[in-house]
């Protein structure tokens, strides 16, 4: 480790020309003053990594415990209410690894694992869209890989201000640019999600990104780093300044704002080498040549070091100067804090380290030894020989501040729970529920998204069964069984607004009805809880309602969260965004030939609601379209019921009882029909008891609208009476028009122009 | 039986896909590696979509400099039958196996649809199993599909039927002539945009359509 004489070593500011941050320097300066506010810690926070390390830290350190101890990267705010998810877990045989690890496992029979997980990219999606929404389907994408598993489809769920709004002409072209710039890149099929327009996101659009994996049992690998004398591997792409915000307020010192202003706060993506960091890892997995493995995400090399490290035998000496740098100026905290993206680090076995690098020139990937594991429980890095940190690694990863922040109900709730929607006014003839069929159906949240998918590869690697606009996306993983997974992404601000804890819990409900709408067998569950700011009471009651109800809901369908992403600090102006907690929820086909798609296509096949409506309009779609009102109660969750209507769906698509189905959720049951209607291309006729307004646009839960073989009505019947589903025959698929008999007809063209148009007609100029 | 090989490039995509298109219909699929100096005495040759080098330059640009192009451009030239898919399309116009270029598509966006196209010409390698004028529905997706050519080009592959496929009802980027698959003089190098590799079974792809595509050089190898 001498090889160092040709570069100069760089400075560190405040120290003068020629002179780095060491640990000695640290202990010898215990006075000197340090940038850690800036850097966003607080004064307790840095007093306890000066009683950890018994000296002040050295520049690099502080960038360490700066970006490890931030919110996004400790959880440091959520962490208390993040534990409900295991302590309330359902007792599964299903889950192979759970939280913690960079995704859950989930065992989905015949020795095929499955890897999944939601990841929020928000803010550089806002200042930067296309490279924002990249990075973040990228960053995900390595989550999977890194678990030992090859990536075979994404998803996402995009909230965005006002679809007529101007910034959202700019936001949405360019992250639906940029998630299909790199997914299709990628080779991965994008297969679903959501897209859902409201102001509270006019300044901070969401944008969550999911991944999901397929593995062998046997090929589960682990970020953790042991074996004394093994190689610390440093692979992908070069380090440069990306995202180093927070290096260059170390740096400040040396800085002018013009230099400065070279930075990009938003990292690049370079999707063409994802791709080869994706088969190369995967040929290294194959070949048995990783000990352990960590991507390098939010945080860099700072958290894939102290990670593996903590995670490992617990000592690991690092090289810094031996990082390969995109730019060479680049300081050691720099190094430390850049979010380069597209970089592995791996652990190898000293005998093991050529066979390593001969696969990595294979895929043309660069990569260097930067280190090994040691017996020292430390985290020991040196700069041109200088020791620059020496801390120990679970301080940093594992054992950093956990707050109970304040919680307090937000002062307006209860006037918001008592505005109800029932004083708005409702249709109150046929022409009026005619129109309001045609204004929901396009209205932009539950308008045809095709103008997003449509840039969207949905076929590449030939195991896309269903796609988006589907009720869930599915996907194949054996050929010859059958074997294929559901997915389904769903969140709702505006119930969550209403009442955080059911809200979480509608997200959830919708999501497990959703793939049990496909056929599938509901199994395990992702998140991605988007919120205001922590430091806002009223934000952080909503956080802990939201948690609880969902681990509650979790715990009740007996399906565990195996993973999942906070985003907290998200706010238009000083207005915190409606809590949105997206959900994910994956389920299993033990043959995806039987899986029910949605669409309506078979004539004379009679339509059945399954589940029971009631007058909820709170949060309703109907009620945020026409009068942009917000208020009441959201429709009441019923967890068993949502249970019962899954056994049902389940149960018809293995016995190949139904020629579609469709939950019913945003919009009601009209919007239910609409959708299934135009995709099959053939109308619907249904007669309705009761309030056609009420049994049309009401929102309640654990609902679904099939249409039923005809040899197979009286199965189906028995179905429904043994899971004790309410079950209702309201018409006959066919003909072209959507019609309810004494109320309306609506010719399928004039739908059908009504729910494509919207989107194009506001995003192409 | 007929072995087939698909080439993958860095940053190909859609080899798998066509590899099992290729076994779908009684094909031997042979994977081939872009940096390898042999054919491995393959009967055909599949050059898969994707984005090589992340088409960064220009799409196929760089792919075409492949030590394995060294092999396939003189083969093709002297008969063996080589279909290129979407960024295969754009490596063979790249390496002049076939005239023209794929532009930036006319929309400026990636897109991704159910096409239905007219075969044209169904004399070529891997045509001869549809009929000529058979509408067929196959997956496009592509960010560089708009055929261009000179219009004395254009003017020669109308005259000489080289055009194998056109866009019917919607032109999804532009093309010159609603062109989507075009043919050397031979016909046994042939470039399509669309992916006939994607409909291949009814149960992820749209239709079955594109399995002719397959199916015709499969056939016409083992009448050989």
């Amino acid at each position: 480790m001498s090889d160092v004489t040709e570069l100069n070593p760089q400075p560190t500011p405040g120290f003068g020309p020629g002179s780095t941050d060491t640990v000695v320097r640290a202990a010898a300066t215990p006075d000197h003053p340090q940038p850690y506010q800036e850097l966003g810690m607080n004064d307790e926070e840095y007093g306890r990594v000066r009683d950890i390390l018994g000296r002040r830290p050295t520049a690099a350190e502080l960038a360490i415990y700066s970006v490890m101890w931030s919110e996004h990267c400790s959880y440091k705010s959520s962490k208390i209410y993040l534990r409900q998810f295991g302590e309330k877990a359902p007792k599964t045989d299903a889950l192979l690894v759970g939280m913690g690890e960079n995704a859950g496992v989930v065992d989905v029979g015949q020795g095929w694992a499955v890897t999944f997980k939601v990841e929020s990219h928000n803010h550089p999606s806002f200042v930067e869209p296309y490279q924002g929404a990249a990075t973040g389907v990228g960053g995900i994408v390595r989550d999977i890989i890194s678990m030992g598993a090859r990536p075979v489809a994404v998803m996402d769920s995009l909230r965005l201000g006002a679809a007529d709004a101007p910034d959202t002409r700019r936001v949405l072209p360019g992250v639906v640019s940029g998630i299909g710039g790199y997914g299709n890149s990628l080779g991965l099929p994008n297969i679903g999600g959501e897209t859902v327009f409201d102001p509270c996101y006019q300044d901070n659009p969401l944008v969550n990104a999911l991944c999901v994996g397929v593995l062998r049992h046997e090929d589960i690998h682990r970020a953790s780093a042991s074996g004394t004398g093994n190689k610390v591997i440093l692979y992908g792409a070069y380090t440069g300044p990306d995202g180093i915000g927070g290096a260059s307020v170390l740096a400040s010192a040396t800085f002018d704002e013009e230099s400065q202003a070279k930075r990009p706060s938003v990292q690049v993506g370079d999707p063409f080498m994802e791709k080869l960091l994706i088969e190369c890892s995967l040929e290294l997995f194959q070949a048995g040549l990783v000990e352990g493995i960590q991507d390098l995400g939010a945080a860099g090399v700072s958290c894939a070091t102290t990670e593996l490290a903590a995670g490992g035998s617990g000592g690991m000496a690092v090289r810094l100067d031996a990082v390969p740098l995109r730019d060479p100026s680049l300081l050691p905290e720099e190094i430390l804090m850049s979010e380069s993206q597209e970089r592995m680090m791996a652990v190898v076995t000293p005998e093991n380290v050529a066979a390593f690098m001969a696969v990595c020139a294979k895929y043309e990937v660069p990569a260097t030894v930067i280190g090994e594991v040691t017996d020292s429980g430390r985290l020991v890095m040196t700069w041109h020989g200088d020791v620059i940190v020496d801390l120990p690694p679970r301080t940093a990863a594992h054992d950093g501040p956990v707050y109970q922040r304040p919680v307090a109900v937000p002062p307006d709730q209860a006037a918001l729970q008592a505005d109800s929607p029932v004083r708005l006014p409702r249709p109150s003839n046929r022409d009026e529920l005619r129109k309001t069929v045609l204004w929901l159906a396009g209205s932009p949240n539950l308008a045809s998204k095709e103008w997003v998918t449509s840039q969207y590869d949905r076929y590449v690697l030939g195991n896309t069964v269903l796609a988006q606009p589907e009720n869930a996306g599915v996907i194949r993983l054996d050929d010859e069984s059958g074997l294929g997974v559901a997915l389904a992404l769903d969140g709702n601000g505006r119930y969550t607004r209403l009442d955080p804890y059911a809200g979480a819990q509608l997200a959830l409900s919708e999501a497990y009805r959703n793939v049990a709408a496909t056929g599938a067998q509901p199994l395990a569950v992702t998140n991605c809880l988007n919120f205001g700011s922590p430091e806002d009471p009223g934000v952080m009651w909503q956080f802990a309602r939201a948690t609880e109800g969902l681990a509650d809901a979790c715990l009740l369908l007996g399906i565990p969260v195996t993973g999942g992403n906070v985003s907290f600090y998200n706010q238009t102006g000083d207005t915190p965004i409606n809590p949105t907690p997206v959900v994910g929820v994956l389920g299993v086909h033990q043959d995806v030939r039987r899986r029910t798609a949605m669409a309506f296509a078979a004539e004379g096949h009679k339509l059945v609601l399954l589940g029971t409506t009631y007058e909820e309009f709170g949060g309703s779609e109907w009620a945020h379209v026409l009068y942009g009102h917000l208020g009441g109660l959201p429709p009441q969750v019923n967890l068993p019921a949502e249970a019962a209507l899954a056994s049902v769906l389940v149960t018809a698509a293995q016995e190949s009882l139904l020629s579609g189905a469709h939950d019913i959720s945003d919009g009601g049951l009209s919007q239910a029909l609409v959708e299934a209607s135009l995709r099959g291309g053939l109308g619907v006729r249904v007669a309705l008891q009761g309030d056609p307004f009420i049994e049309l646009f009401a929102e309640s839960v654990a609902r679904a609208v099939v249409a039923v073989r005809p040899e197979a009505e009286a199965r189906f019947v028995d179905i429904c009476t043994q899971a004790g589903v309410p079950f209702t025959t309201i018409g006959v698929v066919g003909g072209d028009s959507y019609t309810v008999d004494g109320a309306f007809s609506i010719p399928l063209h004039e739908l059908r122009e009504a729910h494509t148009r919207t989107l194009p007609a506001l995003m192409e100029l | 039986m007929a072995r087939v090989g698909v080439i993958t490039f860095p940053g190909s995509l859609d080899d798998t896909d066509a590899r099992r298109a290729v076994r779908i219909a009684g094909g031997e699929p042979v994977a081939l590696w872009h940096a390898s100096t042999s054919l491995e005495g393959v009967d055909a040759v599949v050059l898969p979509g994707g984005f090589s080098y992340g088409d960064y330059l220009r799409a196929g640009a760089i792919a075409r400099f492949a030590p394995l192009m060294a092999e396939l451009i003189p083969a093709a030239q002297a008969g063996l039958p080589v279909l290129g898919i979407c960024n295969g399309f754009q490596v063979l116009a790249e390496a002049h196996l076939l005239p023209g270029a794929l532009m930036p598509n006319a929309g400026g966006h990636f897109v991704c649809r159910d096409q239905r196209l007219r075969v044209e010409n169904a004399r070529t390698a891997w045509t001869s199993d549809y009929a000529e004028g058979q509408e067929i529905v196959i997956p496009l997706k592509n960010m560089d599909g708009r055929y261009t050519a000179s219009a004395e080009t254009i003017a020669e592959l109308e005259a000489e039927g080289r055009i194998i496929a056109r866009y019917m009802d919607v032109n999804p980027n532009g093309s010159l002539n609603d062109i989507a698959g075009v043919t050397n003089e031979a016909g046994n190098v042939v470039g399509l945009m669309p992916h006939p590799e994607h409909a291949v079974e009814s149960l992820t792809g749209p239709t079955t359509d594109g399995l002719g595509f397959f199916t015709s050089i499969v056939k016409g190898l083992i009448n050989v």
